[in-house]
């Protein structure tokens, strides 16, 4: 009961916007009103009025820029979103936290539109496939500009190169830059394995003098400006990329990566369940799947969508649609408590590093 | 003025700032020390403040002393000279030109120094005019002078301002006694200015240090993550992390030093009054 008490102190508080900044509080809750919590720039702007226009329900949309972030906002109070777009491991961490809900897929028809093998992938995180819909997938990799790279870009090695001194970008998110030291020395990319995680962490603090910049949206934008000559970017960028800058390659190195889902999952506290679900179900309609996806060039798991492509090269593109059976790849999974506060705290260590 | 005697009326006149000092700063604060000194299970534990010993944390804090208080001196070395000029200036001048000083401010902090980060980049505005000019680009982004400049470009009107408010309300007629008396220029300066504006320097220092003590959003912007400044680590206990309890208690650290910076204020401007 006191954790109770506190936690209405905290919301007091948060609307105050003293810690967290301005958030859309606990305020969710008239009819008619949806409060979705997604990526930012992972939606065609658009399919949010269409929605509005076709269903008479007020979108409020939020963004996140990581997981993490995300999940310290519904820690506080899940019902803050209805529905929201987390990746693999995190929506494992939500469901064993009893943060989201199981969904009624009588309500979202469309759920037809996504591929049975993506259902598949996604029982490493949720194991009845009860929780989620898939949204968008994709790798990660390297994004190389062919004109400042003269080395064959094949390996995650690359990064380490000192000949690429100060032309590197990194992610900044802790998953996703410990993956790329993990697979390096040929380990799994969820090990909760102590010592190699150490190694990991040595890795990480020898690349930083090479590492140009620590970031996340805006590898984009620098390696399309040519900032950088690399950077670890996921392999929904590609295509955009590329299409802004032609000097522009993205790799998938021989010794595996991260294959990785973000899903739509529906949260535990939601008061607009029934929008929710007619969110969802929109989402998988083929014709808004195939607007998003060519507005964002964020894999679809939408076979209805990927049928519909009109560009022949992205349609057959091993880039955007990568045939995983011949890649080495793996998806993250939660690590539990214990796991996640070990690479916390790694991570510190490679960031406060000189 | 008759309202405000009768006792009743101010307080519930003032009753909106007790509740908005109640509310937005003593609940927070509380909160605060609760998170920083629990673990949790609730327990009591000086742990998470104590965290700040561990090198990783204790760095990041020297780190923002430095960078911070070479920022405060660059400022002020900066806005001294400024306030004595503007000060010895004619009226209508002088507020036109601390306009000029203050209209920068009306532009969000955060969008001033974003466009620092494109004016500083490798291929960006400044080294684009070097290049055409045949002249050496500089590479100062994601660097710690980055972040000292961006520092001092964000809190020099924070250091300006008192400084001019101290200089200009010096009375004329004092300066004109000293000379009277046969100081020089240096003298007057050293034994009449500067003292008396020495409550200005103050809350000027405080103003531009505790804010860049705090930062996290320019060393990210400007750093490029590289540079971990306490702010930062805050930040991300409260953001990515989700330990609250070690959030608050490296807070609680930081919330020392401000306080022993106020104390310091609070000393100075006392023996100020003695003058």
């Amino acid at each position: 009961m006191k954790k109770r008490l506190l936690s209405v102190v905290l919301a007091v508080a948060m609307t105050a916007g003293l810690l967290i900044g301005c958030g859309s509080s606990s305020s969710a809750g008239s009819n008619g009103k949806l409060y979705v919590y997604n990526w930012g720039e992972y939606i065609d702007e658009d399919v949010i009025r269409q929605f509005e226009e076709e269903t008479g329900i007020k979108v409020i949309y939020d963004m996140f820029e990581t997981n993490e972030i995300m999940y310290a906002k519904l820690a506080q109070d899940t019902s803050a979103y209805d529905v929201v777009c987390p990746s693999d491991y995190m929506i494992q961490k939500l469901r064993e936290n009893d943060m989201i809900q199981p969904l009624n897929f009588d309500n979202i028809p469309n759920v037809k539109n996504i591929g049975q093998q993506y259902f598949e992938t996604s029982k490493s995180f949720d194991p009845e496939n009860k929780y989620s819909i898939p949204y968008c997938w994709g790798t990660v990799g390297i994004l190389y500009n062919k004109t400042m790279v003269d080395d064959v870009v094949d390996s995650w090695n690359i990064l380490w190169d000192e000949k690429y001194s100060g032309q590197i970008l990194m992610q900044d998110s802790v998953r996703d830059a410990y993956m790329v030291a993990l697979i390096k020395n040929g380990y799994s990319q969820n090990t909760k394995n102590a010592s190699e995680i150490e190694k990991a962490t040595a890795d990480l603090i020898a690349q930083k003098p090479l590492v140009q910049a620590y970031v996340i949206d805006q590898v984009r934008d620098k390696m399309i400006g040519e900032e950088a000559a690399l950077g670890v970017i996921y392999s929904g960028e590609a295509i955009y990329t590329a299409r802004e800058n032609p000097d522009l390659e993205y790799v998938v190195p021989k010794e595996g990566t991260n294959v990785w889902i973000d899903s739509w999952v529906i949260t535990k506290g939601s008061k607009n369940v029934e929008n929710a679900e007619k969110w969802i179900d929109f989402m998988c309609r083929g014709d808004i799947a195939l607007k998003n996806f060519e507005y964002i060039t964020y894999s679809t798991p939408n076979t209805e969508a990927q049928k519909n492509i009109e560009d022949e090269d992205i349609k057959n593109s091993k880039v955007a649609f990568p045939d995983l059976s011949t890649m080495k790849v793996e998806a993250y999974q939660y690590l539990g408590e214990d796991g996640d506060k070990l690479y916390a705290d790694e991570w510190m260590k490679v960031k406060s590093a000189n | 003025m008759k309202l405000f005697k009768d006792k009743k009326t101010s307080g519930l006149m003032s009753s909106p700032y007790i509740a908005w000092a109640v509310i937005f700063i003593l609940v927070p604060l509380g909160m605060v020390l609760y998170y920083g000194l629990t673990d949790n299970a609730g327990s009591f534990t000086f742990q998470n403040v104590a965290r700040i010993a561990e090198p990783g944390y204790m760095k990041a804090l020297l780190r923002s002393i430095e960078l911070s208080l070479i920022s405060t001196l660059i400022c002020f070395i900066l806005a001294y000279p400024l306030g004595l000029i503007l000060s010895s200036m004619k009226l209508q001048r002088d507020t036109f030109l601390v306009t000029l000083f203050i209209l920068p401010m009306w532009m969000n902090f955060l969008l001033r120094t974003l466009t620092w980060m494109t004016l500083l980049e490798g291929k960006g505005v400044i080294n684009t005019v070097l290049t055409f000019l045949h002249l050496p680009t500089i590479n100062i982004i994601n660097t710690p002078g980055a972040i000292i400049l961006g520092m001092v470009y964000n809190f020099l009107p924070f250091m300006i301002l008192p400084i001019y408010n101290a200089l200009s309300r010096i009375d004329e007629n004092v300066i004109n006694a000293a000379r009277d008396l046969g100081a020089g220029q240096l003298q007057t300066f050293l034994r009449i200015i500067l003292p008396l504006s020495l409550p200005g320097i103050i809350s000027g220092i405080t103003m531009v240090f505790i804010p860049a003590l705090t930062t996290f959003a320019i060393s990210t912007m400007l750093g490029g993550s590289k540079i971990l400044l306490i702010g930062n680590i805050i930040e991300q206990q409260f953001t990515q992390v989700y330990d609250w309890h070690l959030g608050s208690g490296l807070s609680i650290v930081l919330m020392i030093f401000i306080l022993i910076n106020m104390i310091i204020e609070n000393l100075a401007d006392k023996e100020g009054g003695t003058f």
